[in-house]
């Protein structure tokens, strides 16, 4: 989660939502987002909404949960006063920060308070990300009996001078045990590389990416380092002091990512996301890109419920401070007409393999699609039965993709 | 000798033997305007309240660049002795750009001030503009200003001075515009020196127009110089050249600010408001005359302006195109130089091909554009008129490289030459000669001013001048080199013309014609250019440049590999939304020549030469 906040409008102290909100809920999946804002140290490249023990201004770690807590309970009040019709989850994520810097007993708390409000799906999938150095095979064991299901691991590489370069403090050595005490507590593993960080060469990349196929995930995610302003990282480019990643070497990392992984047995359902099979994809994150709603709980968390869009105080004391006068802890929202939603929809849609379904796109959108298959950029078996979904070139190239899906100019105005 | 003048002669009834007519010589920055404007505050004619810093100077790019484009006349009082006499100063714009409108001023005059700075000496345009004055036998009063600045070095100059005009340097008047010393002294010698003006005063009215401008209050307000006979309010008069005749509805003298008077009569200069528009119908250099009374002989010296440079201009934001041409419409009443019409580009949208007197009057004319109407701009690489022959024996005018013939053979470019005086320190001279080498000038001769100075002179093509010479001039002599030319024909030349293809298609903007020894340094320099600033897109893009079918230069711009945002999950999603509708907002700038999507900065950047390597991310 980004830590900058969007500019929207302010959202209401009652945390009711409009009614449009409403309208076809009962379609839509509903997940829950944690968000548990606390790091043992900021990584270099990191500007997620986090902060270390120096950082915290009186808001401690110890009481989070409770008012994480207070916050999952107020949000089952403000839906239903909203007019949600009640929803089970089907997901729940746990993410940070570094949620197991929390005691396994908080977090197995917090989503108890989950359950307590709406109820789980059959199957709901529960994951928590963690930090190779962060847990330990007791506290893996206490989350699985508390209800989670999935734990994604921010491996980030297996180079040490990779690990180094962003700040990661964990012995690579150390991923092969916890990958053994997660599966050892019946969890499904997923971890987490980051490529394109300054000074990995493709052989560095590869090292990677054989250390995760050696370990035989259920789920492999891989980023591409973005630096963001404001960042330790963004300020070493700026002085020169680290090469800025190049834009070809990540592309040739993508690529080699995907055959590499590909040749494991693992198939690409987003563009940074791969699984053994359909059943342990993501389907918290595949919600994001649905469009369906969640709320995300903790500061800084952004949820969205039915085309409205909000966002949480940034700060933990902030944060704490509202849930615990029971004002609802959302500073800004967001709610999108129609054309917002459909651009949304185009440009998380475009991402996963499911792809678009053309006969929901604009007359110009499928129209583009043409010009989009002659580039090599959507998959054209794909396109001729209905859909549109991206070739590893158009992969590559998605947010290009994008643009010319949603734009009302392309050739087709020009034509007619 | 009394500072203000007790019974000041006046208009319509002054006896040309008390009348001077001056106007004074200077570069810019010289000092010319302080020291005008400190003859107005001793004559009296603005008092030291009402004072506004540089008076005559009206428009705000003037006093901002310490130059004067228009001139006017200020008539000022000023006794010597028991006798008051009517001094009229003249102002002169002060750049080559302008010579003619600097000729027509000249010859409203008897007499000079050649004004040069203490600290720096004289500069290549006040030469010029000097040899002009003794063409016209003008009475030429030396002065130097800025005595009073801590570098002057008035014995070094006023030596230089004396050898260029001949005189002792004891003549050479020594003061300060901005202290007023030696400015008394200065306006007694101009009454001492300079002649009187004489004319016949039973001959038919004959006048001489020196200025016109346009008021958007009174319409054009034309500057007058009387020669011969009398000019009455309410009379009818006639312009020689066209023959068309106008009402007076004014006419008076300035003091600085307009005054109505009973008329004008020999040798006075003044004003006269007839009602017209547009400055075109008061031409600089046209003789006046009297409707009922006409003269048949024009007064000499009348020429119609004549661009020499051609740029296209466009606007930055197409949708502003029609404000452009509103703009150029409004100026054209004060310009009457300037001269347009519409054109459009592939690369730069609608535009006008606008013909200027030079580079200066190129720039002035767009920083008035930015400026009064709030336009942003583009001007592509200005050019010069040649005269193309095709093996068919026809000849055909090209001001814009896209009317160069294609497609049968050339037999014959010619193009247009100046002769170009540089002057400059003397350790400069070696970079000089080298510049102008560099720019297939032609050393005609070089000669010392004084000890350290050198006016070094060149047959230069003016094609050579327009791109970029000046600059490069001043860049390669600290600032010191001064520059003027005169045009002196034209010459047979081997020019082609280098075009700019964009993955094979023409970026018309880009097109050139220039000597074929530099088509490949120019072929080159702009594929660079281009393969630098424009951003990767989803396919190879190859920049070539080419001589008709024949490619001189190639450069290609890899394809973009990857455009996409590795992470985009709940939180990232408004911002992803929010980037996206600023790209579409961007596309909206962008231009398309053939697939290939351009930014307008590109085009700008590279026809303006300010290349900053592309975030090849």
């Amino acid at each position: 989660m980004a830590s900058a906040l969007p500019l929207g409008d302010p959202a209401p102290a009652d945390g009711l939502l409009p009614e449009s909100a409403a309208a076809g809920a009962a379609d839509r999946a509903f997940g829950v987002y944690v968000h548990v804002p606390f790091c043992r140290v900021r990584c270099g490249y990191c500007d997620f909404n986090t902060y270390t023990s120096d950082e915290l201004r009186g808001a401690r770690q110890a009481d989070y949960a409770d008012h994480a807590i207070a916050e999952i309970r107020m949000s089952r009040q403000m839906l239903e006063a909203s007019d949600l019709p009640a929803r089970a989850a089907s997901t729940v994520f746990f993410g940070g920060g570094t949620p197991t810097l929390l005691p396994a007993a908080d977090l197995v708390r917090m989503l108890g308070a989950v359950r307590d409000e709406f109820g789980f799906e059959p199957g709901a999938e529960v994951t928590t990300e963690a930090n190779p150095d962060s847990v330990g095979p007791a506290d893996l064991a206490r989350l699985a009996e508390g209800g989670f299901t999935r734990v994604s691991f921010g491996m980030q590489s297996a180079v040490p001078h990779v690990l180094a370069a962003l700040d990661r403090t964990h012995d690579p050595a150390r991923v092969p045990l916890v990958v053994g005490w997660a599966r050892d507590a019946g969890l499904d593993v997923s971890l987490d590389l980051i490529y394109g960080t300054p000074g990995e060469s493709i052989d560095d990349w590869r090292r990677s990416l054989d250390a995760v196929i050696a370990e035989g995930p259920d789920h492999v995610s891989a980023y591409a380092l973005i630096v963001e302003a404001g960042t330790k990282l963004a300020r070493q480019i700026r002085r020169g002091e680290l090469a800025t990643p190049s834009d070809d070497l990540e592309a040739d990392m993508y690529e080699l990512a995907d055959e590499l992984l590909a040749g494991a047995g693992y198939e690409w359902y987003e563009v940074s996301n791969w699984a053994t099979d359909a059943a342990h994809r993501s389907r918290h994150n595949l919600g994001y890109w649905r469009s369906d709603d969640w709320w995300g709980v903790g500061p800084g968390a952004h949820s969205h419920v039915g085309g409205v869009r909000w966002w949480n105080a940034k700060h933990p004391s902030a944060y704490a401070d509202r849930v615990t006068a029971r004002v609802s802890p959302a500073v800004g929202r967001e709610v999108l007409d129609a054309a917002a939603r459909e651009t949304e929809r185009v440009l998380l849609l475009t991402r996963i393999r499911e792809g678009i379904d053309l006969a929901t796109l604009s007359a110009s959108g499928r129209h583009a699609v043409a010009g989009l298959m002659a580039d090599g950029l959507v998959d054209a078996k794909a396109a001729l039965s209905g859909a549109l979904v991206l070739t590893m070139r158009g992969r590559l190239l998605a947010d290009a993709v994008v643009r010319r899906l949603l734009d009302e100019s392309s050739e087709l105005s020009s034509r007619t | 000798m009394s500072p203000r003048a007790m019974n000041p002669p006046v208009p319509a009834a002054t006896d040309p033997a008390l009348i001077r007519n001056f106007c004074i010589i200077a570069h810019i920055d010289h000092g010319k305007s302080t020291l005008a404007d400190r003859m107005l505050g001793i004559t009296g004619v603005v008092s030291d309240r009402d004072m506004r810093a540089q008076y005559l100077d009206r428009m705000d790019i003037e006093r901002e660049r310490g130059i004067t484009i228009k001139s006017q006349a200020v008539r000022m009082p000023w006794q010597v002795g028991d006798t008051s006499f009517a001094l009229n100063m003249i102002d002169t714009p002060g750049h080559v750009d302008f010579s003619y409108e600097v000729s027509r001023s000249l010859a409203a005059c008897e007499g000079a001030i050649l004004l040069v700075d203490a600290a720096q000496g004289i500069e290549a345009q006040t030469l010029a503009n000097l040899y002009l004055a003794l063409e016209n036998d003008l009475e030429i009063i030396p002065v130097l200003n800025k005595i009073d600045l801590p570098a002057a070095e008035p014995e070094k100059y006023a030596k230089e001075l004396a050898d260029l005009i001949g005189g002792s340097p004891d003549d050479v008047l020594k003061v300060s515009g901005k202290t007023g010393v030696g400015v008394e002294e200065l306006l007694d010698r101009v009454v001492e020196r300079i002649p009187a003006p004489v004319g016949r005063a039973d001959a038919p009215a004959r006048a001489m127009i020196f200025d016109s401008v346009y008021d958007s209050y009174r319409g054009v307000i034309t500057y007058v110089r009387m020669i011969d006979g009398h000019l009455n309010p309410r009379e009818r008069i006639q312009m020689l050249s066209t023959k068309a005749t106008h009402e007076i509805l004014e006419i008076g003298v300035s003091s600085p600010e307009p005054t109505p008077s009973k008329g004008l009569g020999i040798g006075e200069v003044g004003y006269l408001i007839t009602g017209v528009k547009d400055v075109r119908q008061s031409k600089v250099g046209d003789t006046v005359t009297t409707a009922a009374r006409p003269a048949t002989e024009a007064l000499p010296g009348y020429t119609e302006p004549l661009p020499m440079v051609f740029s296209g201009l466009y606007p930055i934001d197409g949708s502003d195109y029609p404000e452009l041409r509103e703009a150029l419409d409004k100026l054209k009443l004060s310009d009457a130089a300037l001269v347009y019409e519409p054109e459009t580009s592939v690369a730069l949208g609608f535009g006008f091909r606008c013909g200027f007197l030079g580079l200066l009057h190129l720039e002035i004319v767009t920083e008035r554009l930015e400026r009064e109407f709030g336009l942003d701009l583009i001007a592509t690489a200005p050019s010069v008129i040649y005269e193309v022959t095709t093996e068919d024996k026809k000849t055909v005018t090209v001001t814009n490289p896209s009317e160069f013939p294609t497609g049968t053979k050339i037999v014959e470019v010619r193009e247009p030459m100046v002769r170009a005086a540089i002057l400059a320190p003397k350790d400069y001279v070696g970079t000089i000669m080298e510049l102008c080498q560099s720019r297939r000038g032609a050393l005609i001769g070089m000669e010392y001013l004084g000890e350290d100075r050198v006016e070094i002179r060149y047959n230069m093509p003016l094609g050579e001048i327009v791109f970029d010479f000046f600059d490069q001039l001043k860049s390669k002599t600290a600032g010191y080199a001064s520059l003027d030319y005169e045009p002196t024909g034209d010459q047979a030349a081997d020019l082609v013309k280098v075009d700019i293809l964009l993955q094979g298609e023409q970026v018309d903007a880009f097109s050139a014609i220039v000597h074929r020894d530099k088509a490949y340094a120019y072929g080159v320099l702009m594929t660079g250019r281009l393969r630098e600033l424009i951003p990767r897109q989803q396919f190879e893009v190859p920049i070539q440049a080419a001589i008709g079918a024949r490619i001189i230069a190639r450069e290609s711009i890899r394809a973009m590999r990857k455009d996409v945002l590795a992470k985009c999950y709940g939180g990232d999603i408004s911002r992803k939304r929010k980037l996206l509708e600023k790209q579409k907002e961007g596309k909206k700038r962008m231009k398309m020549v053939g697939r290939v999507e351009v930014p307008q900065e590109a085009f700008i950047a590279a026809l303006s030469g300010d290349v900053e390597k592309k975030d090849k991310k």
